[in-house]
């Protein structure tokens, strides 16, 4: 166990004992006044309308989709760049190959128009 | 103990989470409560001394995986899934196959005996850093696993625009 | 830190393979026609085969091997991938789905169930088998307008998944036991510390099996195959029948006779059972079916069960049966589904058993086609798929199991009635209404390749025999 996470641990404890405390003592302490328009979810003032449960356009599947290859490759690279001076131009190799091999995906995605949004 | 009582607590939190997750009825509560089922993952990972698997945990995880799984079950069409009392049938057979693996697994990890220690001991990856030592197996013996997997990713958004943006007929 | 650079003359065919994926993915962006690429796939197999029997050697730090064991298996996935393109275009112009990326997925599969037939390494086996899975999962739900194509891509999915986590289970297990992923340093660790009685070990053979079960369809984990061959586009049908079960015995082959060899007398005690189920079950239900499509899939599990028998007998006869089998199934199972495809017809799905009454009248030479191959799948002389099987029996039998044997020629008689039950719906009965074959140049080319296998080597079974035991003595 690396010890010198003992204060983010710590840290994480003080967090969550003040987000759950501040939600605790706030039931105890405050006002409760009620009334039909009160308890309306807020619209920026409209009248709400239609169903909150709404489906939303399979764009968004493709492009959160994409974001989770590139993220991956992303993070294939910060190993890389710790370790870069000590390999050299073998890594370099290595790494284009894997770039070349994920921009082709690119290039597929951008000709196939994945990136408009229509 | 102070050691077992830190996997103690997150091999303890990572099954109820897991539970959590797959019986809540509410697909957006199992996803939540994913969420925080990665953190823990990802505190099992530094508490193992993999820094730089438990970073990648939060960001890919927590970060974008569980934004495409929110996406996918805003895709449902919530109301009718969530009128379903369970989607698979049949849970005693489930259960008790899960409850015989349970058994035979635990059975069996007693005869477990400690395989050959490696060269990557605690203290050699506290002196080296973790990033540093992953990445130098990663990019020297294991180069050629990490070129299969830049063709999985390529696979994943080629599949990606062909299930989800292609025309429908040619 | 100066590094040396790997040898790549073994991996020389994969990354031909690799290069025409990507040119083939690229060349989609800009080729209307899409049966250019079919055709281009088709000449980089030609390079790709010519590559492979050159390739003998072992490299990445022996994570990759590429011997005669991985070079048959390899031969299959390219027969596999000629002949399924072969049969492809019509069928993708009738459905309209003639997309590009077609080609370049199944090009990607192929690639990964040539990373697993080569997988000297844990960790390369695996990730071949998900580059196979993921390709294959959008390959079966090709058909998007389509429920049960889709209703195919999410079963397959699923289970899929859940084999791959299994899998990395076992693996993890391994590797906690034996300190490496390498398959024959797990095999030297094995036999040097005593590990042989171990019961965790016996756990992770288990999830092996289990894992393994899962891509060639073996009962109790076959329950995928059915809905994904039926929904799947027809040819991927094809395709995902060999392929993936090719690449699933040449890792089962691969992992339980070299990293788990020392200790076959316990592993084998969990793949009898699975084998006994998977020709019950597969033949029992084939029975009952009446889609033809859905009929394949149970018959494709009963044949898993029987190339079991010959992972079970672990000899190099044993082996050498199943790459046998396996070669001689690649052909008759296709061509039967090439026929399947001829029936299609826009607004004619053409997949009911029943359909096929009268064939015999209406078109014969499709009909006598259909009747090659279903006696072939039935094991019935002097068809290729009666040589294999009897190999495959017999090298059961002389490694002492002779009483499974007794079992799979009980159930392989089972199945003569729903394979011989076609051939007697086209002979016997007078046809229902005319039906239209939708044939083309490459069907017809598939078919004539397929047929002239199925015959000539069920005539002179030794050629293909000597390349299968010649394959095994590198093993």
């Amino acid at each position: 166990m690396p010890s010198e996470y003992l204060g983010v641990l710590i840290f994480l404890m003080v967090a969550t004992a003040f987000s759950i405390g501040a939600l605790v003592l706030g039931e105890f302490f405050r006002l409760r006044r009620p009334y039909a328009e009160k308890l309306m979810p807020y619209e920026s003032g409209n009248i709400p309308v239609g169903e909150p449960h709404m489906r939303f356009s399979v764009k968004f599947y493709i492009i959160a989709m994409l974001f989770v290859v590139f993220d991956v490759e992303a993070v294939f690279l910060y190993p890389w760049a710790v370790v870069f001076d000590k390999i050299g131009l073998y890594a370099f190799v290595e790494m284009v190959i894997f770039i070349v091999i994920l921009f082709v995906g690119y290039i597929y995605a951008w000709r196939k128009e994945a990136f408009v949004w229509d | 103990m102070l050691q077992q009582l830190f996997f103690g607590y997150y091999a303890f939190m990572i099954i109820i989470l897991s539970l959590l997750v797959v019986t809540r009825g509410n697909p957006v509560h199992s996803v939540m409560w994913m969420l925080l089922l990665f953190f823990h993952i990802a505190g099992l990972y530094l508490f193992l001394n993999a820094e730089f698997i438990a970073a990648i945990q939060v960001i890919v995880y927590a970060g974008a995986i569980l934004v495409l799984f929110l996406f996918v079950v805003l895709l449902l069409n919530l109301r009718e899934e969530l009128s379903l009392r369970q989607i698979a049938g049949s849970w005693p057979a489930a259960f008790f196959i899960v409850a015989a693996l349970f058994i035979t697994v635990t059975a069996a990890l007693g005869a477990y005996v400690q395989g050959p220690v490696g060269s990557y001991s605690i203290e050699a990856i506290r002196s080296e850093t973790h990033t540093k030592a992953l990445g130098r197996l990663l990019y020297t013996e294991y180069l050629f696993p990490f070129e299969i997997a830049s063709l999985i990713l390529l696979v994943a958004v080629v599949g990606a625009v062909v299930l989800a943006k292609r025309k429908l007929r040619s | 830190m100066p590094i040396a650079m790997p040898n790549l003359i073994p991996v020389m065919p994969e990354l031909v393979m690799t290069g025409v994926a990507i040119i083939l993915l690229m060349a989609e962006l800009v080729i209307k026609r899409k049966e250019t690429l079919g055709f281009l796939s088709l000449i980089s197999v030609g390079l790709i085969s010519y590559l492979l029997l050159g390739s003998a050697g072992t490299t990445f730090g022996g994570m990759f091997v590429s011997d005669g064991y991985s070079t048959f298996f390899k031969l299959i996935f390219m027969a596999n991938l000629v002949l399924t393109v072969l049969i492809s275009p019509k069928y993708l112009q009738t459905m309209r789905i003639n997309f590009g990326e077609y080609y370049a997925l199944t090009l990607f599969a192929t690639l990964g169930m040539m990373l697993m037939a080569s997988a000297a390494d844990i960790i390369v086996l695996y990730l071949g088998l998900e580059l196979m899975a993921l390709s294959t999962y959008v390959l079966a739900g090709f058909i998007r307008y389509d429920m049960k194509s889709n209703e195919a891509a999410i079963k397959y999915l699923l289970l899929g998944a859940f084999a791959s986590a299994i899998l990395l289970y076992g693996t993890s297990l391994i590797y906690g036991l034996t300190g490496t992923t390498n398959l024959r340093d797990i095999a030297v660790y094995i036999t040097h510390n005593g590990l042989a009685k171990n019961p965790l070990l016996m756990v992770s053979m288990i999830f092996f099996a289990v894992a393994f079960s899962f891509k060639i369809a073996a009962v109790p984990f076959h329950m995928w195959a059915p809905d994904a061959y039926e929904g799947a586009p027809t040819p991927i049908t094809a395709f995902m029948s060999v392929g993936p079960k090719a690449a699933g015995f040449a890792v089962l082959g691969r992992v339980f006779l070299v990293a788990f060899g020392s200790v076959k007398t316990d592993w084998s005690v969990i793949l009898i059972p699975i084998a006994v189920l998977t020709m019950a079950i597969g033949n029992i239900l084939a029975l009952s079916q009446t889609n033809i499509k859905r009929m394949l899939a149970y018959s494709s599990i009963a044949h898993a069960g029987y190339m079991l028998l010959g992972i079970i007998a672990g000899t190099p006869a044993g082996i050498s049966s199943v790459l046998n089998y396996m070669f001689i199934y690649a052909f008759m199972n296709i061509g039967a589904f090439a026929i399947v495809i001829m029936l299609r017809t826009e607004g004619f799905a053409g997949e009911d058993i029943s359909d096929y009454e009268g064939l015999g009248k209406t078109h014969p030479t499709a009909a006598a086609l259909m009747l090659v191959f279903m006696f072939s799948l039935t094991g019935i002389p002097p068809m290729a798929g009666f040589m294999g099987k009897f190999y495959l029996f017999m090298s059961a039998i002389n490694a002492g199991y002779t009483w499974i044997v007794i079992v799979a020629v009980l159930f392989s008689a089972i199945s003569a009635y729903f394979y011989l039950r076609i051939v007697m719906l086209m002979y016997m009965k007078e046809p229902k209404e005319v039906i239209q074959l939708n044939t083309s140049p490459g069907i017809g080319l598939a078919l004539a390749v397929t047929v002239s296998a199925v015959i000539l080597i069920g005539i002179l079974p030794a050629k293909v025999l000597a390349l299968a035991q010649q394959a095994v003595t590198s093993f």
